[in-house]
């Protein structure tokens, strides 16, 4: 199928997003299974996911997609009959199956529509693997047809089957009449004509192929894809058709049916038609013509009832009527989401410049007032939950224990807590990062754990919530802990801090995200918290954010990560040096006081007896000119330490939009963007934590002795 | 009126071999009986020779009967409602 025209992308994008949430159910359903083999539910709506999956890549025509997850589909549908266990062995062997699909899809999504190679050995070698879980060959699974069956009750559903078996089947093992033999477990045969017209001359007959057709009812509950699927193995050379005797119960199951928007979604929920089905009556379509309508396809090819397909064209056009109606949700573009909050934020920077020219006007505090619920709304459309991205952990816990032998249980917390959702993708590298080193370095295998006294299974803890207008996340294990001994020798080894240095324990553990400590030689002797940390922390900084450790050696460490809510609007702290502005962000600043007096040189003060070291941001920045005669200290915090900013003016609390610096003010630290004033000025926004760990380590350099002013 | 006896399985092993049998006893306006107590096993392939012997001789105008059905026939006639006499039951 080719997608010429804007619709068809449109709806392919949809599916692919569709699939994309699908998938992550079934996931999660089957990490839910393993803790669980018994939750019905949970069967239930893995199956549903793998169903749905299937048959809306059916109705995009993906049929590499379709005849992958049918397999995985027919292996979940016994699951749901209680005919196959789950086990370990199992989800082991669907989870890569999840994955494959996953890589599939995003080929899709990139505009593959039919399997590469690489693919199709890999899709191939992943079903072999479900192979033996598949319940055995029919017949031998069948056990002889009971005489005493009661028939199925008036009222019961059946189908009407038509088996044209093809004329190889008995060569490859497979008998006719086993079939029907299978057929008769699963409901009541009503009546069984043969067909032996296709009987050749005695003289030309070839004992070994297969001639008979079959004419059978079949009075049984089974859904439609049960019955389907009996004949998988022999689908592909034979002609099998399966239509309700009686149409009249589908056609009120479809009218009494949710809404839907698309006839195949109708057809295919009913359980009147097959995403087989729907899939070959879609190659019939392309085959034909286009603007043949699919439901006379199915009709003329005999493949579903004209009342049921009425009955479902009837349904479609109400959903169409009752469009307007109750929707929930929606699904927007990302894009013209963007746009939106970019332009509430211009109008938060052309409303700073109302305020300046009409200050004290009643009319001004209410715009003042509906920008700002305006800005809260814009900005909450893009709010997301975190859970889902903590939960997708589940399933690396899994994975990396497997490969490790440890066994731990992961908790997550606060999955309700929401924040940007730009932010939500961009922090999911960080934290998976920070997971894998807590269970490969952090958490002991089994015996040791044992040995040291703690229960065998590690326990690993996601856990975030709000707090300041900050979101927190935290990685929380139960291992070893860092060894502050070895991370100071290590440290002093390369230079990063003097032999002389007396260290608090926040300092020692802050260094493992130092770069010199990210080699992998260094990793394996030191309880390995370094791999890559220090692009753990890049990547923290680059979304306006901070990490910190805390560990307690033998017991365990706690990784937090600290995040603004979003990235493109903050309260900021405008202050002023010279004829420069800059803005402090507000969630870092403790308080303001005045720089008492001292002699020029000195970069610290005494703020209620206690050393406060300062910045001046004139000095760091290069700016010309005496400083004001009264100049004023902004106290931040960062990672618990305190550090005040030397500046001319307190400006006041000011909502910025934040503008991204340019590709050449990439290496600037200090610096994590600009905003326009309301009187056109440009502003830096300072990046507290760089700047302030760039300046203790410029101190520390100089190691000079700290008076107490 | 001429009687075969068919034994062991009847199914797409035997098939080659036992349909030539079946066909070669067929006699002009005469009756052939087939005794199927000694068939152990049957299959669509045996089935399908059953049918076309029968065929046959409706063609050149003679009777078969089939006769003391063993258990495995009945079961597989039984399945797709057709009597040991290979009538449709139904």
């Amino acid at each position: 199928m080719s997608f010429t025209d804007d619709d068809a992308t449109e709806a392919l994008d949809i599916f692919i997003t569709e699939a994309r949430e699908l998938l992550e159910s079934l996931e999660e359903g089957l990490l839910g299974l393993e803790a669980d083999p018994d939750a019905a539910e949970t069967v239930n709506a893995v199956f549903r996911s793998a169903h749905t999956l299937k048959g809306s890549a059916g109705l995009f025509g993906l049929s590499h997609l379709v005849s992958f997850t049918h397999v995985v589909e027919t292996l979940l549908g016994h699951v749901r009959e209680g005919e196959v266990r789950v086990t370990p062995e199992l989800i082991s062997a669907l989870l890569p199956c999840a994955d494959h699909i996953a890589g599939v899809i995003e080929g899709v999504a990139a505009g593959r529509l039919s399997a590469t190679p690489e693919e199709e050995t890999a899709g191939s070698a992943l079903l072999a693997r479900l192979t033996p879980f598949l319940p055995g060959s029919f017949a031998a699974a069948a056990p002889a047809p009971d005489d005493a069956a009661a028939p199925a009750g008036p009222g019961a559903r059946g189908w009407r089957l038509s088996l044209r078996f093809g004329p190889d089947c008995l060569r490859n093992g497979m008998d006719p009449l086993s079939f029907v033999r299978y057929l008769g477990t699963l409901g009541t045969l009503d009546r069984v004509t043969i067909d032996d017209s296709a009987l050749p001359e005695a003289a030309d007959m070839d004992p070994e192929t297969s001639y008979l057709a079959f004419e059978i009812d079949l009075l049984t509950d089974a859904p439609k894809p049960e019955i389907e699927s009996v004949f998988e193995f022999v689908r592909e050379d034979s002609d099998i058709r399966i239509t309700p005797l009686a149409a009249a119960s589908y056609v009120d199951y479809i009218e009494a049916m949710p809404q839907r928007d698309r006839l195949g979604d109708v057809l295919l929920e009913s359980g009147a038609v097959t995403p087989t089905e729907i899939d070959t009556a879609l190659r019939i379509q392309r085959e034909r013509s286009l603007s043949v309508p699919i439901g006379q396809v199915l009709i003329e090819e005999g493949l579903a009832d004209p009342a049921v397909v009425e009955a479902a064209l009837s349904r479609q056009r109400k959903v169409a009527d009752s469009r307007s109606g109750d929707t929930q949700t929606i699904r927007i573009d990302a894009g013209r989401l963007d746009r939106l909050i970019d332009l509430v934020g211009e109008l938060v920077i052309a409303q700073a410049s109302t305020t300046m020219l009409a200050a004290g006007a009643e009319a001004q505090g209410e715009v003042t007032r509906l920008i700002d619920e305006v800005r809260h709304s814009a900005l909450s459309l893009r709010m997301v939950p975190i859970g889902m991205t903590l939960r997708r952990f589940e399933r690396v816990v899994r994975d990396v224990c497997v490969d490790l032998g440890k066994q731990v249980q992961l908790t997550i917390t606060g999955g309700d807590a929401e924040m940007d959702k730009a932010l939500v993708e961009r922090i999911s590298d960080p934290l998976l990062h920070l997971v894998r080193n807590s269970l490969d370095h952090g958490i002991e295998p089994p015996a040791e754990r044992v040995r040291c006294g703690k229960p065998a299974d590690g326990s690993l803890r996601l856990h975030a919530y709000h707090d300041a207008g900050n979101i927190v996340i935290e990685v929380a294990d139960d291992g070893r802990g860092l060894d502050r001994d070895r991370i100071l020798a290590k440290a002093v080894d390369r230079g990063l801090v003097p032999a002389t240095a007396t260290l608090t324990d926040a300092e020692v553990y802050d260094l493992i995200f130092e770069p010199g400590f990210s080699t992998a030689e260094t990793v394996s002797n030191l309880s390995g918290r370094g791999v890559g940390m220090d692009v753990v922390r890049r990547n923290v900084a680059a979304l306006r954010g901070s990490i910190e450790v805390e560990s307690v050696r033998g017991h365990g460490a706690t990784i937090r990560i600290r995040l603004p809510l979003t990235l493109a609007i903050i309260d900021g702290f405008l202050v002023g040096v010279g004829p420069s502005s800059f803005i402090v962000p507000l969630d870092r600043v403790t308080e303001c006081v005045e720089l008492p007096p001292g002699p020029q040189g000195r970069d610290c003060m005494n703020l209620r007896g206690e050393v406060l070291p300062f910045i001046r941001l004139r000095q760091i920045f290069g700016i010309p000119g005496t400083p004001a005669r009264r100049q004023n200290v902004v106290v931040v915090e960062q990672s618990g330490q305190r550090t005040g900013l030397v500046v001319d003016a307190l400006m006041g609390e000011f909502q910025t939009v934040i503008k991204p610096l340019g590709p050449l003010f990439a290496n600037l630290k200090g610096v994590s963007g600009s905003t326009i004033l309301g009187n056109g000025d440009v502003a830096l926004i300072l990046d507290v934590g760089p700047l302030v760990s760039e300046h203790t380590d410029h101190e520390r350099a100089r190691q000079a002795p700290v008076p107490v002013g | 009126m001429s009687t075969v006896e068919l034994a062991g399985e009847l199914t797409i092993h035997a098939a080659a071999e036992q349909a030539p049998r079946l066909l070669a006893a067929l006699e002009e306006k005469s009756v052939l009986r087939v005794r199927l107590a000694d068939v152990t096993e049957i299959d669509t392939a045996g089935l399908q020779i059953l049918l076309l012997t029968r065929r046959e001789a409706a063609r050149i105008g003679s009777t078969v009967e089939f006769r003391d059905a063993s258990p495995a026939v009945r079961e597989a006639l039984a399945i797709v409602h057709l009597d040991p006499a290979l009538e449709a039951m139904s």
